[in-house]
């Protein structure tokens, strides 16, 4: 039994990944070939031993809903805790307007204080690693800390960490600052946006944010404790790949094609665990020719593909030449076409002949659904 | 309770003795196939998406890995409040008890269970064919023509007539005669092994033919000629499609090989008729740059550096560089190290290859023999396997089903992670032409009796 429980919360701008998130939220994002984002953080909650998971949603969640349904592919069906899915109780607020995420926990708040669990980890939805939280609570318990902030290694002067939290620690590994949207000089410690607590502290600090009208949990809970609690950070050596923008989902989704990373994040501490579609195994043609490719289940290949990520059920046909794509579930691929740095969202169709190309550092969306 | 309509009994209790190896540790029914599924997927699949909820699984030959398989049958959608699917094996009974005798005796020791159903028909099946058929037209057609009990039949070459049990009939499609492997057959129906009887029809039969001591109380042989003589009305319902026996090795290898057929009459892809299974939750496969697969079906969690042409790979298969794979099956969790190769050849879960070893048999006559490697041991680096391979250990033990357990690791990614078998359990032919013992325990050891 793992006395911590899971609140996986998503405050996140709607136009993170433009096309690819305006028709869903960041955690239904498909990313890796038959995954959903928030697959990663939260098969590793249940892999640690988590089996009290809250996930905190926002807006236009049927496309996540469709996805965990009752939570039987993470284990967390359960008749004792399990997946609760916990969408946004305006009438509960002071005030109408939604402002951040802090008000939707606090309408939430019965919730947590019910749950049986001493400990909670809050974390995003968007974290592409595979750990072990089990390591994060020993580091918490051990070092006595109010907070424990992950962090993972990062280029802070490339211009994703614009959107991240940076944090800085001393030689203790206490955090001594936190900074949004600016990064800290020959800082590369990029804040996973994973914390953990106590439930009693995060309870305290919920209800007195809502007192002062403060409505951000990582701006007026941890960033503004940060001299009052006691902030630990914990460092992941691992892979990290945080997505926010369509160049840090194209480069992190590239980087599955590295075996060693490929290994890391499948199969580390634990598999990764998503919804089931019975897919038959994917069949190769007599003329396909695939090198340096991630090719999920159910898919028809008859043609090239270099570089590339095929999702579940995707036709490749005879012909066609895919490099440095990302074909997502269901997409055909029709005769003479050819396809660079592209990024079919599901269901699309790309007919015969037609040639499309973006960059590397910024690949060509095509809308879900669409024929092209 | 609600009275079922129709409700499915699955036999699955059979050893399948002429699969060899592949059945040493496993029931028939639970051998691995095309990829991902097991052979009783099939029929599972073909139940739920006939809209039949009930289902008995009898099970009696090295039930383990078959047992936790179908667990609660959530995988076809089984898990149900009223039905769903039962595993029933044998069971010792106030007066003793005792194995399944034949398939009629298996189903009769499970009268109670049925009666619990109040079912109008049961439908009676076996677990170790591949084929997609819509049972719901069956039972129209069998409530149709009102008859007592129907029996599926298809057409097979006049040639082969003598192989199976041929149904003659009159041009109503009603049975006149029931021949078991004719050597002068005067029709080509045979029988597919699948039947929907009117329960209280078949309750009485199957009463009467367990009084009987002269009865080997089998469908085939007891049963249905008993139905006959009693003037019952029977019928044949056609089907035509994709139909195959994975009875033996050849017939195992060949239904496998039929996937890879552009226009394969399984139509395996059709999302309208799914094939369910346990899904493992394994990543896409990684095809690395240099590999070349061709006219093959590679599964979920694989990583192909080397060449594969003409095979079907299960999940988590690690085929090194250099490898050539060719007219193959590769289970689950095999690892093939680099410059092996491997041409016609079924290779068990779990086995390691090491490097530059030569699996397959030798051409003669333009033909060459199916081998099968067993799974869970080592073949030797550079040795050249012309037979059969099997630990040769006694087939006590059976085999889990570890691979669909989630959470862990996937078995076996490193080499060194591979138990090591002793090395007097392996026949290895290190020089072709040195004599080869063929292992292939025909026999299968202290298993229990075949249903």
């Amino acid at each position: 039994m793992m006395d911590m429980m899971g609140i996986i919360n998503m405050n996140e701008a709607e136009d993170y990944l433009g096309d690819i998130t305006r028709v869903r939220p960041l955690a239904a994002v498909p990313y890796g070939g038959r995954y959903r984002l928030v697959d990663f953080t939260l098969s590793n909650m249940v892999n640690s031993g988590i089996d009290n998971v809250g996930i905190f949603i926002q807006h236009k969640y049927r496309s996540l809903m469709d996805h965990l349904r009752s939570g039987k592919e993470w284990d967390l069906a359960r008749k004792r805790d399990g997946l609760f899915i916990l969408p946004p109780a305006y009438s509960k607020l002071p005030m109408q307007m939604h402002r951040g995420d802090v008000e939707n926990l606090y309408a939430n708040l019965d919730y947590i204080s019910q749950s049986r669990q001493k400990y909670v980890v809050i974390s995003g939805a968007n974290m592409i690693c595979n750990f072990d939280f089990r390591e994060v609570l020993e580091f918490h318990k051990r070092t006595g800390a109010d907070i424990t902030a992950m962090y993972g290694e990062a280029d802070c002067d490339a211009a994703d960490c614009s959107k991240s939290h940076v944090l800085e620690t001393d030689a203790e590994g206490r955090v001594t600052d936190i900074r949004e949207f600016e990064a800290i000089k020959g800082c590369r410690k990029m804040a996973m946006e994973v914390f953990v607590m106590e439930k009693a502290l995060l309870v305290e600090m919920i209800n007195e944010c809502i007192s002062r009208g403060d409505y951000d949990f990582i701006k007026h809970c941890v960033i503004k404790n940060c001299q009052r609690l006691k902030i630990f950070g914990f460092h992941h050596p691992g892979y990290v790949g945080r997505i926010i923008s369509l160049q840090s989902y194209f480069q992190h989704s590239m980087a599955l094609l590295q075996p060693a990373i490929w290994r890391e994040l499948f199969f580390k501490s634990g598999l990764v665990y998503t919804k089931v579609k019975d897919e038959p195994p994917s069949k190769y043609g007599a003329t396909a020719d695939v090198s340096n490719s991630l090719v999920a289940g159910g898919c028809h290949l008859e043609g090239r593909v270099e570089n590339s990520i095929l999702f579940r059920g995707v036709k490749v046909h005879k012909g066609a030449y895919v490099k440095n794509s990302i074909i997502m579930q269901q997409g055909v691929i029709e005769a003479g076409v050819v396809l660079d740095n592209v990024i079919c969202d599901k269901s699309v169709r790309v007919t015969a002949g037609k040639q499309l190309k973006g960059e590397s550092n910024y690949p060509l969306v095509i809308k879900k659904g669409r024929v092209i | 309770m609600h009275k079922k309509k129709c409700m499915a009994m699955l036999l699955a209790g059979g050893q399948g003795s002429r699969l060899g190896i592949l059945t040493q540790k496993i029931a028939k029914p639970a051998v691995p196939f095309g990829g991902k599924f097991r052979i009783i997927d099939f029929t599972l699949s073909n139940c739920y998406n006939s809209g039949i909820d009930t289902v008995g699984v009898l099970t009696q030959y090295k039930p383990l890995a078959l047992n936790s398989y179908i667990g609660i049958g959530s995988a076809w959608d089984l898990d149900r409040q009223h039905g769903g699917v039962f595993v029933l094996p044998p069971y010792v009974k106030e007066q003793g008890g005792e194995w399944y005798k034949g398939t009629a005796d298996a189903i009769c020791q499970n009268l109670n269970f049925i009666d619990r159903f109040n079912p109008e028909n049961v439908l009676i099946l076996s677990g170790d064919h591949i084929y997609k058929m819509d049972y719901s037209l069956m039972l129209e057609y069998h409530v149709t023509k009102e008859a007592d009990a129907t029996i599926a039949v298809i057409e097979v070459p006049w040639e082969e007539t003598s192989r199976f049990g041929i149904m003659n009939t009159d041009a109503e499609k009603r049975i006149v005669e029931f021949e078991e492997k004719p050597k002068e057959a005067k029709s080509n129906l045979a029988s597919m092994g699948i039947y929907i009887f009117n329960w209280k029809a078949l309750r009485r039969q199957l009463l009467e033919d367990e009084a009987n001591p002269a009865s080997s109380h089998d469908f085939g042989k007891d049963v249905i000629p008993k139905m006959l003589r009693e003037n019952m009305k029977m019928v044949a319902y056609p089907f035509s499609g994709y139909w195959k026996d994975v009875g033996t090795v050849e017939s195992y290898w060949e239904a496998n090989m039929d996937l890879l057929d552009e226009d394969s009459a399984l139509r395996l892809y059709d999302r309208s008729w799914r094939i369910y299974s346990v899904n493992p939750p394994r990543p896409p496969h990684y095809m690395a740059a240099g590999s070349r697969v061709k006219n093959s079906i590679v599964s979920e969690g694989c990583m192909v550096f080397g060449e594969v042409e003409n095979s079907i790979i299960f999940p988590d298969v690690y085929i090194g560089k250099g490898v050539k794979i060719k007219n193959s099956i590769i289970m689950a969790g095999v690892h093939i190290e680099d410059q092996v190769s491997i041409d016609k050849v079924i290779v068990g879960r779990k086995t390691l290859v090491r490097t530059g070893a030569q699996i397959g048999a030798p051409c003669q006559d333009g033909r060459q023999e199916i081998l099968v490697v067993s799974g869970d041991i080592i073949v030797p680096a550079h040795s050249q396997v012309t037979a059969n391979l099997s630990t040769g250990r006694s087939s006590s033990e059976e085999e889990d089903d570890d691979l669909n357990a989630g959470g862990s690791m996937p078995v076996k990614m490193a080499p060194n992670e591979i138990v090591k078998m002793p090395p007097q359990h392996l026949k290895i032919v290190k020089k072709p032409g040195l004599p080869v013992e063929h292992r292939t325990n025909k026999d299968g050891g202290s298993g229990g009796e075949k249903q």
